[in-house]
């Protein structure tokens, strides 16, 4: 299955996270925020500005270029 | 987002007879040495020698707080973790395991809601409790074949070298590159001689491939194991009232206009409520006070040196603080109630496009609200900013966001030349020192700090109702800090400009020839160019470097021996022309931040090169914003 950044999926798909290519500290920030590998993410709001996701039932607002760098499993 | 929490706090608190000391550490999520919270927090856990550590998780947010509990376990603290908000969980048809979930984890957890003060007792309990017991904690995550291997061989290293700390642990640092346990480590141990030990660590320094995120991502797996197993999660989530309306205040269109309304909603209550309001009776006050003292002092026939000291400086000048104690109450009290309520982090969120174009981002922006109440907290808002780079921009560019101390110098040239358009000049002032301020912004993206990218990411919690507790708090800490200050630095600048006023011994006080008036004299030709070249004004920018509230008092000496009222606001009249009202407001706004903000920016920052760089350029700034005031208004035609 190929994956797809984060930021081209739209408001209410939901994907898995594969893998993440940002900076050392990006990425590790991100797996603090929860990012990991196989975590289930639900896109609430993608239009302008940052993306809002749902994970694991809370909310979070992730800028674009991040956002172009989480690559995602769609619909599993 | 913490920007009131950053510090941690201390309370005391009894049970069964005995008395404990609790320690509040700022909130964080991990206990890397990444941000300045979680550094400190790290630092007291692992220095503090803690009997027992309190984890207060969101059992909302599951997952993603359990981190940070992993991390406490494998640093061998004796953990008791308070599942907090678990009504708000209950709601969601979030449903715990409890026992199940204890024993995974191997900590006791313990329901509570905090902010109706239930289970805090049983808390405090089985916190007690587990003091006395001899627990180890025996949470071990297994974090793949190869790391742990590597985790065995350098606990056979560590196992003999007497360091303080689990050496499981250190060794699991070492492997996450941690700089800071990597020195503890060293400072023990001869580098020179080379045992194997030594040459593993320099290996594990030079090394390329990538444990550490490796690391962070099993300990996620292993919360999330657990949480799998003894926590059901809704299968659908059902959409909330934060999701209702965030579809409103996140809005493309919308959002931004309801952020402008909050904020201009939040100065005018500060302005009507805590200025003019409250602020007037506070004035009226002093002003009764000061002479009840002024007439005491007399009526026992103190010394006339006294009796001015007590009623020129003291009064004078710590009053002209207390007076405006009023306006950062009710503003911090706003700030407050939209911290608590969750509105904050959407306040970041909407403002992160405008400030993205401007190379900065969202969180930025916040630091900026925080200053227009103080300075202070304004630069130590700019912690939770997790870029280097974002951080000294936020840094740099906050003492432009006109705090709360510049009012009343506004106030007295509003009602000097400008008493029918009080409120325009005031909003412009403040939307120039913003624009001042986004402007250096963009500058040092593009020049001091360019190539560090920048990201943005924050948690958006759900929206609550503020509770009178926090808010109170939160309030409280700012107010407290702002009469500290009053009772120190600003006591000692006004006491030393008393002295050099009534310097030499006969001078006239507050004179041109006391040394006070020599110092204007000295200063005065460099605001020549911007049309307020007279030793008194020289003065006043002089004391307001130390302290702004001391503009308004150092003019009102110098100008009319009296600190505020009608005399002052005549002898600036004829003192001042509008034009170099304007031009003085513009100075005072954007020229150097008081020795507070400096010594803070020294302190956040770690460099005393940065502190000095701010006063320096935000002087340049303010001396170039006053001279393009006067000369382009005075070809304008303007006097």
């Amino acid at each position: 299955m190929t994956s797809t950044p984060l930021v081209m999926l739209h408001p209410g798909e939901i994907g898995s996270v594969k893998h993440i290519h940002a900076g050392g500290c990006a990425t590790k920030r991100l797996y603090e925020m929860g990012f990991n590998t196989g975590a289930k993410i639900k896109v609430i709001k993608n239009d302008a500005g940052p993306l809002i996701v749902s994970l694991s039932g809370n909310k979070i607002a992730l800028g674009r270029g991040l956002a172009y760098k989480v690559m995602i499993n769609r619909d599993i | 987002m913490a920007w009131s929490h950053c510090r941690k706090k201390e309370g005391k608190f009894e049970f069964k007879g005995n008395k404990y000391n609790v320690v509040d550490l700022p909130g964080t999520y991990s206990l890397g040495a990444f941000s300045e919270d979680e550094i400190v927090a790290r630092d007291f856990i692992l220095n503090g020698n803690p009997d027992i550590v309190i984890n207060v998780v969101d059992a909302t947010n599951i997952e993603r707080n359990l981190y940070l509990t992993t991390q406490l376990l494998e640093m061998g603290a004796k953990v008791v973790v308070a599942l907090n908000m678990i009504d708000e969980a209950e709601k969601r048809k979030i449903k715990f395991d409890l026992n199940r979930f204890s024993k995974e984890l191997g900590a006791p957890v313990i329901p509570t809601i905090a902010a109706k003060r239930k289970g805090i007792n049983e808390l405090i309990k089985q916190s007690v409790e587990l003091i006395n017991q001899d627990v180890k904690p025996k949470t071990q995550i297994s974090y793949g074949e190869k790391i742990d291997q590597e985790i065995k061989k350098l606990k056979a290293f560590l196992s003999d070298k007497n360091l303080e700390y689990p050496s499981q642990w250190i060794a699991i640092k070492l492997l996450e590159r941690d700089q800071y346990i990597y020195e503890l480590v060293t400072n023990k141990i001869d580098l020179s001689s080379s045992d194997e030990f030594i040459n593993t660590l320099h290996q594990l320094k030079n090394r390329t491939e990538d444990y550490e995120l490796e690391i962070v991502n099993k300990r996620y797996e292993f919360a999330s194991k657990i949480v799998e197993n003894s926590v059901t999660m809704p299968e659908v989530i059902v959409e909330t009232k934060t999701d209702k309306i965030d579809k409103v205040i996140t809005n493309k269109w919308l959002g931004l206009p309801i952020f402008f309304l909050i904020m201009l909603l939040v100065f005018q209550l500060t302005f009507t409520v805590g200025e003019d309001l409250l602020g007037g009776l506070m004035a009226s006050g002093i002003e009764a006070l000061g002479k009840v003292i002024e007439n005491y002092l007399i009526t026992i026939n103190s010394p006339e040196l006294l009796v001015s000291f007590v009623t020129e400086g003291i009064i004078g000048g710590v009053g002209a603080v207390v007076e405006f104690i009023p306006l950062i109450l009710v503003l911090y009290l706003l700030m407050g109630i939209l911290e608590d309520s969750g509105y904050m982090a959407r306040a970041a969120y909407v403002m992160d496009s405008i400030m993205r174009a401007l190379g900065l981002q969202g969180k930025t922006f916040i630091s900026m609200i925080v200053g227009f109440g103080c300075n202070v907290p304004g630069v130590m808002a700019t912690r939770t900013l997790e870029n280097k780079k974002d951080r000294m921009i936020a840094t740099l560019i906050n003492p432009f966001t006109s705090c709360g101390a510049r009012i009343p110098i506004y106030l007295v040239f509003i009602a000097a030349f400008f008493p029918k358009r009080g409120g325009l000049v005031l909003f412009s002032l403040y939307l120039l020192g913003t624009l001042v301020a986004l402007l250096m912004g963009k500058i040092f993206s593009k020049t001091l700090f360019k190539g560090e990218s920048s990201y943005f990411i924050m948690e958006l919690p759900p929206y609550r109702w503020p509770t009178l507790r926090n808010v109170l708090r939160n309030m409280w800490d700012n107010v407290s800090g702002f009469l500290k200050r009053a009772g120190t630095i600003i006591f000692a600048v006004v006491t030393i400009l008393w002295i050099l006023a009534i310097l030499p011994l006969g001078v006239e006080p507050y004179s041109r020839n006391s040394i006070l008036g020599q110092i204007g004299l000295l200063i005065a030709p460099i605001f020549k160019p911007a049309g307020f070249g007279t030793w008194q004004a020289a003065i006043g920018l002089f004391a307001g470097i130390a302290a702004k509230e001391g503009v308004v008092a150092t003019l009102g000496m110098v100008y009319a021996g009296v600190e505020e009222g009608t005399a002052l606001v005549t002898a600036i009249q004829n003192a001042f022309t509008p034009l170099t009202a304007v031009s003085f407001m513009v100075m005072t706004l954007l020229y150097t931040p008081c020795a507070a903000v400096i010594g803070t920016i020294r302190k956040e920052t770690n460099s005393y090169k940065w502190a000095i760089f701010t006063a320096l350029y935000t002087f340049a700034i303010g001396w170039l914003g006053a001279v393009l005031v006067f000369q382009i208004g005075q070809l304008l035609g303007f006097s």
